[in-house]
């Protein structure tokens, strides 16, 4: 309890669609220790920005958290007043988003909407709002914060739109920071940019971070862990270096052989076979079998069972 | 995104998969995307049926009455009668008679084949202006566009009973004189969306083969663009009929729309307005007429719009 | 700077071809406004004459010149109807006209955008379909049978004012208002209907957006994130409609005035036309375009001022 800042237990987000219930995310676990990065890895559709929205309570009205629990510096999330809710967010726990062009208020200044968070959060002045306004956009990396403040979101790229929503995110230092596919939408050197800034600010001010990605590249660069998400199930979990060395799952296998690397220069990339399931679609126990090499009647018929590799390393396969 | 033709979509729907025609991505779609829409469950008011039930069954009533007005109507129409004059609805007179005595059931079921007639062909007449405009604008471009469009939209900022009055003043009076006073209207917005359906629909790959295979630029316009306009022509021209309706009344009741002794609904409230002291009913039939009308043609509009265009 | 010059100029031709286009209407109408202001016993001297006096001999450019001149010098010729010249007759009819419409739009303003803004935070309610058909009701009455209903049930039913009589604001300005306040709500019914509706789906639509997720995800209430965030994006996106709505009010004001027999220009405009006193029809249409261009301006101030992406843009 001491160490970890987030500890989410047998967490089931369920989609309610006609009359019919989803389960979107399947009965997953994992914990971030204080001060960690760490990342979730996985293709699109599989149920990390989900995991992430819930988090915040960000969720739409159709989709719901109907089981497990969501620590988080020793309160749940699952059971906390509406008012309770607004403290967290924003104060202790922020996030940035995949849309960087569409997520700031298109009528507010800079200035007032990184400020906000402040307005909402404590009482502090107008000075000091304003003073650390400026200190959030700096250290985001916006090159004239004092210019910025006075500026509209349509003025600005979409990568100083993306440092706008990091300044938001950290101006109140909170101790949780997810970062939800932050560099997508962003060109390759500005992504760059902002994964180092990740990392700064994770050193300077000791902010978790969650950063998730369907890009294994993006988060061998800063995390210590990941947890690879399939289907609404994490499949394995461990430290970046491990799973990226000795990958055990068949998904994670497939993850690392579709990086592209230099050595590989023209030879074929290779591919998963077959797309993620919807999640109205009937699923075998193990999401993955209907598209893995490897699967065997077992996985049409069993649940696979965690199996602890090293103590970091965790794995649910049959293999 | 999950598309229509998902079968995972449909099944959750519990419905048959739509059949998508070529050359119409996208515009006939019956299921609704299932990851855009937010609600639970799928009612008939979400799939605009009931409003086109409810739109079909009023402006059945009114067309029924207005037909049979051609063969019966209770009382004589033009018929004044002292001895029933200025009447309280009764079983023999069910919405009351005026200060002559006539029976204001009998003149309001002629009122509406007159205001459906001059309301309708005046639409079919903006409607057939439109298109012709509309395409020629759309596949034409360039500056013939540019000034028409302008023409339309200074048309359309203005008070559309002041471009009426205009009209009927310049016109002359005749019988019909409301009808041409009243296209104009009608054939701004008309006109504008037949000329952004056509703008859509100009480049697309299916317009773009017939193309190639030498089909004639009169054959793509009419046979392969237009229809595939017509289902949100079809929504604002049945909306129109109702603005139509409206503004053939308000110009009756100014007595500058058809002209006496033909009764119409705007007149028959003129006159009710006169003698509003002494028999308020007599406004109660010609004005739940319109009103039901404009509702029941706004119902299907509206259901038009919910069922084809999403 | 530069866009406002721009858009004054735009203001100014659009008037001159206005101008040149009603001109021009009324002057291929058949007819002689000579004929008629005199009647049929003229004599061909008469007629002569007086179309000499009225500039009717002149060729239509220079006649044209003239009436603009005299426009600009606030003499819009002589009415054939009332034989007096129409800017005596336009005297305190515009200024009544201008109230009737203002007090219109405050109360479509008023009550059109918190009723939306109501309506659209119950969705998915039976509250939802009672309120469509209530809107759906408002836009289908016209508004001279509301205003017979409302002469009905608060003039001869209740009494809360005297049906037909108009006092003038010198007189009595309370009584004024009273006998303007309800052709005010005649008229501001259905345009009240309109506004909410499109209020109604803005701000739907805005709460959809991405950028209230992230006032969520900063911890704003939900009054913050409605009054702050959404209304002012939602109100934004319908300023443009306002254009609209003011020509609907003249619309409506023109058959309404009517119907409460209020001395406006509305009612003078139905009446000349009613005569074929072309020069007074022509001069209020002329009155009402420039009112209509100029509310056009302002919505393009307006939305200048409000929103900053337009802002730049030009």
């Amino acid at each position: 309890m001491d160490e970890n800042i987030l500890e989410v237990k047998h967490m089931t987000i369920t989609l309610y669609e006609g009359g019919t219930s989803y389960k979107m995310v399947n009965r997953i676990s994992f914990t971030m220790g204080k001060g960690e990065i760490v990342g979730i890895v996985g293709e699109s559709g599989c149920g990390k920005s989900m995991t992430a929205l819930a988090l915040q309570d960000l969720l739409k009205n159709h989709i719901k958290v109907t089981e497990g629990s969501m620590m988080f510096d020793g309160k749940d999330l699952r059971t906390i007043s509406a008012a309770e809710r607004r403290e967290i967010n924003g104060n202790d726990m922020s996030m940035i988003f995949q849309e960087p062009m569409t997520s700031l208020n298109p009528l507010q200044r800079i200035g007032e909407q990184v400020g906000e968070v402040l307005l909402l959060h404590g009482r502090h002045t107008r000075a000091e709002i304003e003073q650390r306004t400026l200190e959030a956009l700096s250290m985001a990396g916006l090159p004239d914060p004092a210019k910025a403040v006075r500026m509209y979101p349509h003025e600005l790229s979409g990568g100083m739109r993306q440092r706008v929503m990091i300044a938001m995110g950290i101006i109140a230092r909170p101790k949780l920071l997810i970062a939800d596919e932050p560099t997508t939408a962003l060109d390759v050197t500005t992504q760059a940019h902002v994964l180092d800034l990740l990392r700064n600010i994770n050193k300077k001010t000791g902010t978790a971070v969650l950063l998730i990605s369907h890009d294994l590249g993006v988060i061998n660069k800063i995390c210590s862990r990941v947890l690879v998400m399939y289907a609404g199930k994490i499949v394995e979990q461990g430290r970046t270096e491990d799973i990226l060395k000795n990958p055990l799952h068949p998904y994670t296998q497939g993850l690392i052989a579709s990086i592209p690397t230099r050595g590989m220069k023209g030879r074929p990339l290779a591919n998963i076979p077959g797309r993620v399931p919807p999640v109205t679609e009937e699923k075998p126990p193990c999401p993955f079998a209907s598209r893995c090499a490897k699967a065997d009647k077992r996985c049409f018929t069993e649940y696979p069972a965690r199996k602890k590799i090293t103590d970091d390393h965790i794995l649910w396969c049959h293999c | 995104m999950v598309n229509t033709g998902n079968t995972n979509t449909v099944k959750a729907a519990g419905k048959k998969a739509p059949r998508i025609r070529p050359g119409m991505p996208r515009l006939f779609r019956n299921e609704r995307d299932v990851l855009k829409s937010s609600a639970p469950k799928v009612s008939g008011w979400a799939t605009g049926d009931i409003e086109l039930k409810i739109g079909f069954v009023i402006i059945g009533v009114i067309l029924v009455l207005g037909i049979i007005s051609i063969f019966y109507t209770p009382y004589d129409v033009y018929e004044m009668n002292t001895s029933v004059r200025s009447q309280a609805p009764s079983m023999a007179h069910l919405f009351g008679t005026d200060n002559f005595g006539r029976d204001i059931l009998s003149r309001a079921m002629v009122g509406a084949r007159f205001t459906l007639l001059v309301s309708g062909s005046t639409v079919i007449l903006a409607t057939v202006i439109s298109i012709v405009l509309g395409l020629a604008c759309g596949y034409i471009g360039g500056m013939f566009d540019e000034i028409v469009m302008r023409v339309m939209d200074a048309i359309n900022s203005f008070p559309s009973i002041l471009i009426a009055l205009v009209m009927v003043s310049v016109l002359n009076y005749g019988k019909l004189t409301i009808i041409p006073a009243l296209v104009i209207m009608f054939i701004p917005s008309f006109t504008r969306i037949v000329r952004t359906g056509t703008l859509q629909y100009k480049n697309a790959e299916f317009v773009l083969c017939n193309k190639v295979y030498g089909d004639s630029d009169l054959r793509i316009l009419f046979v392969h663009i237009l229809p595939n306009i017509y289902p949100l022509l079809l929504s604002s021209v049945v909306i129109g009929l109702s603005n139509a309706i409206l503004a053939e009344s308000s110009m009756s009741y100014l007595g500058l729309g058809i002209q006496p002794p033909i009764p119409s609904w705007g007149r028959m409230l003129k006159e009710a307005q006169d003698i509003i002291f002494s028999t308020p009913w007599a406004a109660l039939a010609p004005g739940l007429m319109i009103v039901m009308t404009i509702v029941g043609l706004n119902c299907i509009g509206e259901g038009i719009r919910k069922k084809y265009l999403n | 700077m530069r866009y406002f010059v721009k858009k004054v100029g735009i203001l100014l031709l659009t008037l001159v071809v206005i101008s040149i286009v009603t001109f021009w209407l009324f002057h291929i109408v058949p007819g002689d406004p000579a004929a008629s202001m005199l009647g049929t016993s003229a004599s061909q001297e008469q007629l002569e004459d007086l179309r000499k006096e009225l500039g009717l001999d002149q060729p239509l450019p220079t006649q044209y010149m003239n009436w603009i001149k005299g426009a600009v010098k606030g003499d819009f010729g002589t009415s054939i109807m009332y034989k007096k010249p129409v800017a005596k007759l336009l005297k305190g009819k515009l200024s009544v006209t201008l109230i009737l419409g203002a007090m219109a739009l405050a109360i479509v303003i008023l009550i059109g955008i918190p009723l939306g803004v109501f309506t659209a935070g119950r969705k998915h309610a039976v509250s939802e379909q009672i309120l469509n058909m209530l809107n759906l009701l408002g836009i289908s009455f016209p508004g001279f049978f509301l205003s017979i209903l409302l002469i009905w049930v608060f003039g001869l039913v209740l009494h809360w004012f005297t049906p037909g009589r108009f006092v003038t604001f010198s007189r009595n300005p309370a009584g004024f208002f009273r006998s303007m306040i309800f052709p005010a709500i005649a008229i501001a019914i259905p345009q009240t209907c309109i506004l909410s509706k499109y209020i109604r789906s803005a701000v739907i639509e805005e709460i959809r957006a991405d950028y209230v997720r992230t006032a969520r995800s900063k911890g704003s209430t939900k009054n913050r994130i409605m009054y702050v965030h959404v209304l002012k994006n939602a109100i934004v996106s319908v300023v443009p409609l306002i254009g609209m709505i003011v020509s609907g009010i003249f619309s409506g004001s023109i058959v309404i005035e009517q119907v409460f027999g209020i001395p406006g220009i509305g009612r003078l405009l139905i009446a000349s036309v009613t005569s074929r006193d072309y020069p007074t029809v022509q001069t209020l249409v002329m009155y009402i375009a420039i009112l209509i261009l100029v509310v056009n301006f302002i919505v393009d101030i307006l939305i200048q001022i409000l929103d900053p992406r337009i802002r730049i843009a030009q």
